[in-house]
């Protein structure tokens, strides 16, 4: 089945191209197989294939995005799948500029994290299955990037949730990295039950007909269907959201899954599977437009909480993958908060998205790389590494610079636009925004402060990591200082024309949001560098007493969560359970066991004494009746005489006669 | 009732009496009399049927040779005497199956035969007429019989042999 | 001008009377006696027939009755013999190994 489709570009190279979206989809999954097959005995133990799928990959996206940069118009195309009744499910792509975007973005990050791991990961005793699952991860996230129904997204991102745990759980020897994997799943898990009924709720509303996303954006918009229905399907739908983007209260699993490689965390954590949830709202956006107004002021108080608590979790971290991966939370909370303002704000997030794919990937892989190097992860091992360390420092420097979102860097100009997009009517969001980016910018600073000023204080030989490292980093670098351009103001916001056919109320560079944000970020800076420049062993941020603690503690909320939950299910639930089993279940196996064993006594009761007895019976009749009959042998030769003639008599009468 | 009726009635009477006597004999030598008797009667009862020479073999062969088997018989087996060391406890059982056996016998007679039946006219019985029979027609019955006579003859002699072998 | 029932009637006096003999006596000699009376009352049947018959081969098979029942008395007497010199008594009630 063609979908209807708007008009197809002129250019027919690059519309074909743009139908061969589903090709970089389908190259990852490739290349898991072969290095599943074949990987241990290629020369280099196997990274070669999922090297050589992304980069493909990347290369196709690129041609894709340029079919859309030319102007061309969005496409679908699908096969049948299954069907259930009325239900049609069909395996298909629905591409347009933001599936092009998120190609890119998916492509480009995956390229470098299997470049770094071919560096990172050297030696390591599962090296192979590394791969494996890292190009079956990004086959699933294109997937859902390209999915044109929910249920193939729902396929991409189940499959996700599992790459996600296997990576995280890598080095599972260790007790503490397979919980963080637990964690990881079951806290997404909770997310993902609320979305898989969403989804049942979007497709019964089309009569059970289709899960096709773009028949239900329509269909949503219509009068057919109860804006209560919408409303409720938005808000299952978010649930996903809440799981897999991290958002509260489902946020507790992202630090915790820092005990994976950093590549990892790079690859997953920070660029794509938990921009997944982004994307989810993103493209379901009519769903939430239409619902009711409620839904989406929700979406933004959860927004709001995740971004703001996130930030100061960030200050008190000693982990530098952990300050990053609450980072991470705090800037997709930036971008559900942005989500919940309007139109505008969906496309502001979705360039923040964007720009933030490449700066956190950059990030992550240089701390990785400050981590190989000084064999800890704790901030208190590190500092003075600028020396030693120097391309690493100056990528991570202007990742930091975008993340605290210091112009001209592509962070600057996506946080631009999202208070832009916040700054009209919503004062609260645009507020917390604000004070979020001084935060941000804060402990952004400690951040680089602790690790690459000031005196070393660790015990290992740090130096600089081999150029497979480095090479990734400097192209993200490249990536982070670039892209921002894309959606700025004086280069007429291209992105967003690209993406999504249209310039939202002329994007000006509205000055006295960009200087807030500008005095706002300046400051959190100055008072990280005033704080950490001498002695930062002493981190004033942990001095400020009870609410140092309540911040290192998390806000107490993996305790509510384990003696509210954890716990209760643990020893009551499975309690119950284990009785129910033991008592209920085996007591009808134990049952039907003991019945049959009376059952089999029964029988061989019955075997012994009725049949038993009466064949015995016969038997004894037999002989009782000889018992009687042997009397007649007398031996007696003249009484046998007798009993002849009587015979003779009767025989001779009877033939005779008869 | 013709002549050789009243013969044969009264020879009948005679030899019934005397097979009653012997099997009812307190003595065994009186019943091998008595079988004696009864014999006779038998032989005269043939010739009066004009089977001469059926009756002379009978006089010859069972009173002359059979009757002095039997005497030796009694005579090395030391046979009681006395009625009951002769006649054993089913007498009465005996009794009714042979009165059975006559009754079925002579219903079998009467209804094959009334009382006044048919009168027979012996006309067969010479001596000459049984010889050319017995050589022609039945001279193979007539050598089977002589070689069992052997046969009896050599079995009664080892039956009867004392085995004085140690 | 015998009436043939007379005859028969009297050879089947004969034979009840030797079924008497066979089934009452205790001795064994006058066991066979009994016998003979039998074959003779068989015997006086047979000459009646053949008579009745005008065959002559009624008589043959007297004749050969006769020479049978000699044979089978010799036999028998023989038995007789040595069933006294085994158990010293020729008593048939005696003679029952076969009794259960």
């Amino acid at each position: 089945m063609v979908g209807a489709a708007e008009t197809v570009s002129a250019n027919a190279i690059g519309a074909g191209f743009a139908g061969l979206a589903w090709v970089v989809a389908v190259l990852p999954l490739v290349s898991a197989a072969l290095t599943l097959f074949f990987g241990k005995r290629t020369p280099g133990r196997g990274w070669i294939y999922g090297v050589a799928a992304t980069g493909a990959g990347l290369v196709l996206s690129v041609l894709v995005l340029w079919h859309f940069v030319q102007g061309g118009g969005a496409l679908a195309s699908s096969v049948a799948w299954f069907t259930i009744g009325p239900l049609h499910v069909e395996l298909g792509q629905f591409v347009d500029g933001l599936t092009a975007i998120m190609l890119i973005v998916v492509t480009a990050v995956s390229l470098a994290v299997h470049v770094y791991s071919i560096g990172y990961m050297h030696g390591d005793v599962r090296f192979t299955w590394f791969f494996v699952v890292l190009s079956l991860f990004t086959a699933a996230m294109l997937n859902v990037v390209i999915a044109d129904n929910l249920i193939q997204l729902l396929v991409g991102w189940e499959v996700m949730g599992l790459c996600s745990y296997l990576l995280i759980g890598h080095w599972w020897e260790e007790r503490i990295n397979s919980n963080a994997a637990i964690k990881a799943f079951i806290t997404t898990r909770v997310g993902d039950i609320p979305f898989l009924f969403g989804i049942f709720v979007l497709v019964a509303a089309t009569g059970f007909h289709s899960a096709n996303i773009q028949q239900i954006g329509e269909l949503v918009g219509g009068a057919d269907v109860s804006r209560g229905l919408v409303s409720v399907a938005a808000l299952l739908l978010f649930g996903g959201t809440i799981g897999k983007s991290a958002q509260f209260p489902l946020h507790v699993w992202l630090p915790d899954a820092m005990q994976g490689p950093t590549p990892v965390s790079a690859l997953i954590h920070a660029a794509t599977m938990v921009a997944a949830g982004v994307y989810l709202v993103g493209r379901m956006y009519s769903v939430f437009l239409h619902a009711a107004p409620e839904v989406l002021r929700f979406v933004g108080v959860i927004g709001g909480i995740t971004m703001f608590g996130a930030a100061l979790l960030a200050l008190v971290q000693d982990d530098i993958k952990r300050v990053l991966a609450y980072s991470t939370v705090s800037q997709l909370a930036y971008m559900v908060t942005a989500m919940s303002v309007g139109q505008a704000g969906r496309d502001s997030a979705f360039f923040h998205l964007f720009t933030h794919a490449f700066f956190k990937a950059l990030l992550f892989l240089a701390a990785g790389s400050v981590i190989h190097a000084v064999h800890s992860n704790y901030m208190s091992d590190m500092g003075g590494l600028w020396r030693r360390m120097p391309v690493t420092f100056w990528t991570f420097l202007f990742g930091s610079a975008a993340l605290a979102g210091i112009p001209p860097l592509a962070g600057f100009w996506s946080k631009d636009e999202l208070l832009v997009a916040a700054s009209e009517g919503h004062e609260v969001v645009f507020t917390l925004m604000l004070l979020t980016a001084a935060v941000t910018a804060f402990y952004t600073t400690r951040m680089v402060m602790l690790t690459f000023l000031g005196g070393y204080r660790g015990h290992a030989e740090p130096h600089e990591s081999p150029s497979v490292m480095t090479g990734p980093l400097v192209g993200l670098a490249f990536g982070t200082v670039t892209v921002g351009f894309l959606g700025a103001a004086f280069t007429r916001a291209v992105f967003f024309k690209w993406v999504f056919f249209e310039v939202p109320e002329p994007v000006t560079f509205v000055l006295w949001v960009a200087t807030l944000s500008i005095l706002a970020v300046g400051l959190g800076v100055l008072a990280g560098w005033y704080l950490y420049r001498e002695q930062p062993e002493r981190d004033p941020v942990l001095q400020l007493g009870w609410f140092s603690s309540l911040l290192v503690n998390k806000f107490y909320l993996d305790e509510v969560y384990t003696n509210g939950i954890v716990l209760p299910v643990r020893d009551r639930v499975s309690a119950a359970v284990v009785w129910f089993d033991r008592n209920v279940l085996d007591g009808v196996v134990n049952g039907t066991a003991r019945l049959t064993k009376d059952l089999a006594l029964g029988t061989d009761e019955f075997d012994r004494t009725v049949i038993d007895g009466a064949v015995n019976g016969v038997a004894q009749t037999a002989g009782f009746t000889g018992g009687l009959l042997r009397y007649l042998q007398s031996g007696n030769v003249q009484r046998y005489a007798a009993f002849l003639f009587v015979g003779i008599v009767v025989l001779a009468i009877v033939i005779t006669r008869v | 009732m013709t002549g050789q009726e009243y013969a044969f009635v009264v020879l009948a009477l005679v030899g019934t009496v005397s097979a009653i006597r012997l099997v009812t004999a307190k003595n065994v030598v009186h019943a091998a009399l008595y079988l004696v008797v009864t014999l006779s009667v038998v032989g005269g009862v043939y010739l009066l049927l004009a089977a001469e020479f059926v009756g002379w073999v009978q006089i010859l062969i069972y009173v002359g040779a059979i009757v002095i088997l039997f005497l030796f018989g009694l005579m090395l087996t030391r046979a009681p005497i006395g009625r009951e060391a002769l006649d054993n406890q089913q007498r009465v059982v005996a009794l009714l199956i042979g009165l059975g056996v006559l009754a079925g016998l002579v219903f079998l007679i009467q209804s094959a035969f009334s009382w006044n039946g048919p009168k027979l006219r012996p006309s067969v019985g010479t001596t000459a007429e049984l010889g050319y029979s017995l050589f022609r027609q039945w001279v193979l019955p007539f050598e089977a019989v002589s070689f069992l006579l052997l046969a009896a003859l050599i079995g009664a002699v080892v039956l009867s042999r004392r085995d004085d072998r140690p | 001008m015998i009436r043939l029932p007379l005859v028969l009637f009297f050879s089947a006096v004969l034979f009840s009377t030797g079924v008497y003999g066979v089934l009452a006596r205790r001795n064994a000699v006058l066991v066979l006696m009994s016998i003979e009376l039998m074959l003779n009352a068989v015997n006086v049947n047979l000459v009646a027939f053949s008579q009745f018959w005008h065959d002559v081969t009624g008589q043959v098979f007297a004749l050969f009755v006769i020479a049978v029942a000699a044979a089978e008395v010799g036999i028998g007497l023989a038995i007789v013999i040595l069933i006294y010199r085994n158990r010293e008594t020729i008593n048939i009630d005696e003679v029952n190994l076969l009794k259960w």
